[in-house]
Formats: structure tokens, C-alpha cells, sequence
């Protein structure tokens, strides 16, 4: 067997697999599991990105999302119910929009060039001057470190930007509560339920 | 999870390894795969794993709200005063040639200074984020799971 074609059928036993968890995630209802399989499915993707030589973009699927996203999932899980509700009857008119949009996705990926081509537009542009940039301007060997941080840092300054933006969104919305700051666990646990009990009240008063 | 005895004795064997995995990647990112994205996440999952291990008040005594307040918008403003550096020492915003004699020493240092910015914030974040829902968690029975 070639290099070639054990790729080809690495590719198609990680989308196979891809696939099947995707098809149990909507089949579950046990949202544990379900967690458990996005996590999987993070992993997966992550693994077929290795095989498209995208080393950089399978380390952040790895990390992010099966890693970080898995562990909210989880913790979103313990705050509300174990199992999802049955879901609502069947809806022609949803069944249309999704047949419609993916029908055109799929028509759309038939004008696509060629997976690698280096003709195509996409590589045509700028990416010839960051390949030679990246060894001759900034002497980076992973030019994917190169773009990210010197070539596009405008764009990866946004990035942390939004990243910062994001945190602080959640800060607000959640709560890093200031009481949690002082003394020991068992008091604090108390007292902060006791507040949450108590700003309850006052909501509904 | 106190009487998770395997947990308890892996993680504390596993996380040294991981921040220092962390640190490689942080610091190693214009060589090999990784950056300041992936070592910050990285980062914050060893502090992760500590806190649903050990509890998430251990974990806030390592790693206090106090920090990750100051931590958060520093990295951040790390790597824009890397770029307004760049403006005061002649050249553009964001523009690394001019911090050190040559123009590829300056991308360097500047690449490796905006990244450790990147991985400050994105490892605050990610345990801020995780404190903010792990502080809303009632304790879950260990039958429930």
C-alpha cells in the first residue's frame, strides 16, 4: 500500500467515524454521553486535520475543543437536567431550509478547485510573498507562526481582543462572585447560596 | 472527588508535565506547531484539572480571581504596547524591525513577546471562564453521574 492511499483510508475511517458520532449526538438523549461524544468528535476532526498537514489548527481542535469546550459542556451539564427533552414533531418547512442549504453547500463545493492545487486563487495572492517572507524577513521556520503573529498581528491582536471580550462577557453574565474571595470553602458555600436564595426573593418581590 | 484515589495520584504526577507541554508550546511556537493560542489553553486545563480534582477552592488559592483580574487585560495590553514600541522606535504599529539591531532578531523578539501576550490572556480567560461556571455549580451527588 502506498503513503497515498493509507492517507485515503485514514480519511475515510476518521470521517466514518466522524460521522457516526455526529448521527449519535442527535440520537442520544442522555446529555452526558452526548458531551462526552462532541469531545470525541472534537478529537476526530483534530485527527483529520493531522492528516491534511494542518498541525496547528489539530493542536487548537485538540485543545479547545475536545479539552476546554468538553469541560464546559460538563460543567453546563451539572447545572441544569441530565437528559434532553423530547424534541418537537417534525417541521416540513425546517426540513426544506436545511435540504435547500445543503444542497447548495454541495453544489458550491463542485466550483472549487482542487484540494492543494496551487493554482488556485485562494494561493495566489499574498500567500507566495508570506511563504518567501516568512524564511527571508522574519527567519521563522513555522510560517503558520510567522502570518499569525507578524504578517496578520493586526488581525491576531483582534483575535485577543475578542478573546478578552469574551471573558469579561462571561464574567459578567455568570458572575465571579467577590465574596468568594475571603476565607474558607464551607462558610463561603453557605453564605453564597444564602445570598443567591436571598436575591431571589428579592427578584420576585 | 475525594476518594478518587487514581485521579488524585495521575493528575498530580500528570500536571507539572502539562505546564511545562505548556511552556514548550508557548515558547517553541515558531518552530515547531503551537503558539501563544494553544499554550494558553493548555495552561489553563493543568489549573482545570487541579480544580476538578482537588475542588475549586484549592484551585482559586493557587490561581485567585485577584490574578486572573490583573492577568486577563495584561496580555492584552502586552501585545498592544509591543505595537505602540514599535511606533515610539521608529517604524509602524505592530511593526517588530525595529526593536532590536536587525529586522529578523526584531520579529523574532517581537513574535515571541506578542505570543507570551496571547498565552496570558487566553490561559486568564479560559479559568476565568471555568471559575464563573464552576462558582454557579452545586455539588453533584456522585450517583447522579
Amino acid at each position: 500500500m502506498t503513503g497515498a492511499e493509507m492517507v485515503t483510508w485514514v480519511n475515510i475511517g476518521l470521517l466514518t467515524m466522524l460521522c457516526l458520532s455526529a448521527a449519535a449526538i442527535l440520537l442520544v438523549r442522555h446529555l452526558f454521553a452526548v458531551a462526552a461524544l462532541t469531545g470525541a468528535f472534537s478529537l476526530l476532526s483534530a485527527g483529520l486535520l493531522v492528516a491534511l498537514d494542518a498541525v496547528d489548527v489539530a493542536f487548537t481542535e485538540a485543545a479547545v475543543g475536545a479539552g476546554i469546550s468538553t469541560v464546559l459542556m460538563l460543567g453546563t451539564l451539572a447545572l441544569t437536567s441530565r437528559s434532553e427533552k423530547i424534541a418537537p414533531t417534525f417541521s416540513p418547512v425546517a426540513f426544506v431550509v436545511v435540504l435547500v442549504t445543503g444542497g447548495a453547500l454541495i453544489y458550491g463545493t463542485s466550483d472549487m478547485p482542487a484540494f492543494g492545487d496551487p493554482n488556485a486563487p485562494a494561493l495566489q495572492h499574498v500567500v507566495p510573498t508570506y511563504i518567501e517572507g516568512s524564511e527571508s524577513d522574519i527567519a521563522v521556520p513555522n510560517i503558520v507562526t510567522a502570518v499569525l503573529a507578524s504578517f496578520r498581528g493586526y488581525d491576531t491582536l483582534g483575535e485577543v481582543a475578542v478573546i478578552f471580550t469574551a471573558g469579561i462577557g462571561v464574567m459578567f453574565l455568570l458572575g465571579l462572585r467577590r465574596e468568594d474571595e475571603d476565607d474558607e470553602g464551607t462558610v463561603r458555600r453557605h453564605r453564597s447560596r444564602r445570598d443567591a436564595s436571598a436575591k431571589k426573593d428579592g427578584d420576585a418581590a | 472527588m475525594r476518594h478518587h484515589l487514581v485521579l488524585r495520584v495521575v493528575s498530580k504526577i500528570l500536571i507539572p508535565f502539562i505546564l511545562v507541554f505548556a511552556l514548550y508550546v508557548q515558547f517553541h511556537g515558531d518552530f515547531g506547531p503551537g503558539g501563544g493560542f494553544q499554550a494558553g489553553v493548555l495552561f489553563a486545563s493543568a489549573f482545570i484539572l487541579y480544580a476538578l480534582v482537588y475542588g475549586v477552592e484549592h484551585a482559586r488559592e493557587v490561581l485567585p480571581l485577584k490574578a486572573l483580574r490583573v492577568l486577563v487585560p495584561a496580555g492584552l495590553l502586552i501585545y498592544a504596547l509591543t505595537g505602540f514600541a514599535g511606533i515610539l522606535l521608529g517604524g509602524k504599529f505592530l511593526d517588530y524591525d525595529v526593536l532590536a539591531a536587525t529586522p529578523t532578531a526584531g520579529q523574532h523578539i517581537g513574535i515571541l513577546v506578542i505570543e507570551f501576550g496571547v498565552g496570558t490572556t487566553v490561559a486568564a480567560v479560559m479559568v476565568s471562564i471555568f471559575y464563573a461556571y464552576a462558582g454557579r455549580t452545586q455539588d453533584v451527588d456522585e450517583e447522579d453521574w
